[in-house]
């Protein structure tokens, strides 16, 4: 029978095509964010792959065949969570056939759960949006709580990977020290952002806002999740038109239309904000980047 | 249990850093609830030609498949249930209540287990699924991108091919998505039937796919069923009921191509979607006291392109063509019932979409339908929205 041996050509494949077994820990991560970090606290003990891209909203991921085919080999999965992808990665969990890094999992980690959320609505009701129940996902713009996330990520690459404990311990001293010295002096930089007003498209500047003491006065998104309309941004461009913020901020996958809109009827600065580091980024190259993009336009 | 105690000795093993262990309590715990989410549509529908009139000469259709009712009507809405049962298992149910006053009630659409990964790529699911036969046969009727299922789909499966039965399906371990699978089932949903001592039907799929660099992605399909013992499927011929019985072998082809800028889909994305089933039967058909031999070749396919240019509006086209080539031994009798046919029928759609968010749908399309005698023009204005938990929607 034909079918019979195109089976066993496939099935031979199969079994010659698995590889040989790596020392490192695979992790897969879902923004680049997580990916940086990882690589910061894995360094050559980990292997690193992201999911998404600094270009693509996290929100709206399609689970697609080259996404089930990394997650299939990762020993660490390394995302946001508090719903952030809800859309894809439950999807993409079940079909990974990976049982390392399901839920509840040593392999499963979630950057949300490790800090305290700001952002948790009272009510959650769809009529205000796609509102997290959880809290606000976007952490990623509080150095402070990435440092709580690089502690628990270091905890849980030791419990993955005991007999690395020296290099993930002495990782996580070096990353922490450096990081720190960098928080403060990105704080004395920032000193002269305290107080500005933005406009953003999305809820998602909550975290970078209360660190640097910015001040969000409206969206331009009528709600989280539902693009911008003309009823609404008539309603934005009122009421700032008086009172203009500082700058419009959305993030580097949004589409520029709305901010755009604003900008021409008011005359204000637009930030496309990179929500991510780039691929091979660091956090901090990435940190002093955003942070430029902000002084280079406060006066 | 284990996992907390095992971070809490971690987190004391690990030197000073003790905010974190103050921190780790796992926040969602509501992730023990079971997600339920509900589909709810509706829609209008206009043709020319009475719907009680339509058939697909040349193919023993599922008597199910037809257009629906005319005028206004509910939809089919459905109820799904889902969670992670323990670590190894996650289980599905989805039951559908038919808005048809005449097919009222509840029907179970899927009650399955699936395994979270057996270790080598390995998963079993079991109990009642959609078959992963075909690319669109695995979603559900409310994520199509069009109001009614492409002609091949009608034609062969009665819109859906459902399986009651095991699937296990490998996902090898190579850089590329490459996925093996074999369902068995019991073959008695359309167009297996009858009941059987074990297996009634089987079937096997391999899928591969990939991205081309950030922007674009596609999927391949290869997929064969089949069925060795179909008892007496009833189909319905020009005169009166067919009853089939005999060997049916399925085999067919899938393709998908989607682009998106930067591989962010949410503000514009394309996606071309091709699929091809090629159906040989062999045995005989019985239609009241009459009886002859049967030979039946059928081949249908579709192709549809799709283009969401902002976040709310998506413009669809699809063109749908199908071929028969059925032979017998008595072949007045396959004359008189439509069986052997020159039709080749085929149709044209045309679909625009607005979402007003993630959860809610709007939908109106247009077909020019030659798969009958008469040509049909058919209208349909349906609406599609999800509420409670947040689905996942497959590639």
């Amino acid at each position: 029978m034909k079918y019979q041996s195109s089976l066993s050509v496939v099935l031979l494949g199969f079994f010659l095509s698995v590889p040989l077994a790596t020392a490192e820990v695979r992790v897969f991560a879902c923004e680049p964010e997580w990916g940086a970090l990882s690589r910061e606290l894995g360094g050559s003990e980990v292997t690193v792959v992201n999911a998404t891209v600094a270009e693509q909203d996290p929100h709206h991921i399609q689970a697609r065949p080259s996404l089930i085919a990394k997650i299939r080999r990762a020993d660490l999965l390394v995302c946001t969570g508090a719903e952030l992808e809800v859309g894809w990665l439950p999807l993409l969990l079940r079909k990974s056939a990976n049982g390392a890094i399901q839920p509840g999992q040593v392999g499963h980690f979630m950057a949300a759960e490790q800090v305290e959320l700001l952002g948790k609505p009272a009510l959650i009701d769809r009529q205000l949006g796609d509102v997290h129940a959880a809290g606000n996902p976007h952490i990623q713009f509080d150095p402070h709580r990435l440092e709580q996330v690089a502690r628990a990520l270091t905890a849980r690459l030791i419990e993955i990977d005991a007999s690395h404990k020296a290099e993930y311990t002495a990782r996580l001293q070096h990353f922490l020290s450096s990081w720190q010295k960098a928080v403060s002096a990105w704080e004395s930089r920032a000193e002269l952002l305290r107080g500005k007003t933005m406009v953003v498209q999305h809820k998602s500047w909550v975290y970078l806002s209360s660190w640097l003491g910015l001040k969000v006065v409206a969206a331009l998104e009528p709600k989280p999740g539902i693009p911008p309309s003309g009823a609404h941004l008539a309603k934005v461009l009122s009421l700032v038109k008086k009172d203009k913020p500082d700058f419009i901020v959305h993030a580097g996958y949004q589409s520029e239309q709305a901010s755009r809109w604003l900008a021409a009827k008011i005359d204000r600065p637009i930030l496309s904000v990179p929500f991510s580091p780039a691929e091979d980024e660091s956090l901090m190259a990435w940190y002093e980047r955003v942070l430029g993009l902000f002084l280079a336009v406060a006066k | 249990m284990n996992r907390s105690l095992l971070s809490a000795a971690t987190c004391a093993l690990l030197l000073g850093v003790s905010p974190l262990c103050a921190q780790t309590t796992l926040q969602n715990k509501n992730s023990l609830n079971p997600a339920i989410s509900l589909i709810l549509n509706g829609r209008y529908f206009h043709n020319d030609v009475s719907t009680d009139a339509y058939r697909l000469d040349g193919f023993l259709a599922n008597p199910d498949a037809g257009l629906g009712s005319q005028g206004l009507s509910l939809g089919e809405s459905e109820l799904t249930m889902s969670a992670n049962v323990d670590p190894r298992f996650f289980a599905q149910t989805t039951l559908s209540f038919d808005g048809d006053p005449e097919a009222a009630g509840a029907g179970v659409e899927e009650a399955f287990v699936q395994t979270l990964g057996l270790g080598s790529g390995l998963n079993v699911k079991m109990g009642r699924f959609f078959s992963a036969m075909g690319y669109l046969n695995e979603q559900h009727a409310h994520a199509w991108d069009f109001s009614d299922a492409p002609l091949v789909y009608r034609a062969l499966f009665g819109n859906q091919l459902q399986v009651d039965g095991l699937q296990v399906s490998a996902l090898l371990p190579t850089d590329r998505f490459m996925q093996l699978g074999v369902e068995a089932s019991s073959g008695s949903h359309f167009p297996a039937s009858g009941v059987n001592n074990g297996v009634g039907a089987w079937s096997l799929f391999y899928n591969i796919g990939d991205d081309w660099g950030l922007s674009h992605s596609w999927q391949l399909g290869l997929n064969y069923w089949q069925a060795d013992s179909v008892m007496d499927r009833q189909s319905v011929g020009l005169q009166s009921d067919l009853l089939f019985s005999g060997k049916s072998r399925i085999g067919s082809l899938d393709f998908v191509y989607k682009w998106a800028p930067n591989g962010n889909p949410i503000n514009q994305n394309f996606k071309l979607q091709f699929e091809y089933f090629d159906r040989h039967e062999e045995g005989n058909l019985q239609v009241m006291q009459a009886a002859s031999d049967y030979r039946g070749e059928q081949r249908g396919w579709y192709l549809e392109g799709l283009y969401q240019w902002n976040p709310q509006w998506t413009v669809g086209v699809r063109y749908d063509r199908l071929s028969s080539d059925n032979r017998g031994s008595n072949g007045a009798l396959l004359a008189r019932e439509a069986i052997v046919s020159q039709q080749q029928p085929q149709r044209y759609s045309l679909m625009l979409s607005w979402a007003g968010s993630e959860f809610s749908h709007i939908r109106m399309q247009y077909n020019r339908d030659d798969s009958y005698q008469q040509g049909d023009n058919q209208l349909f204005l349906h609406y599609i929205v999800s509420v409670g938990s947040h689905g996942a929607h497959q590639y």
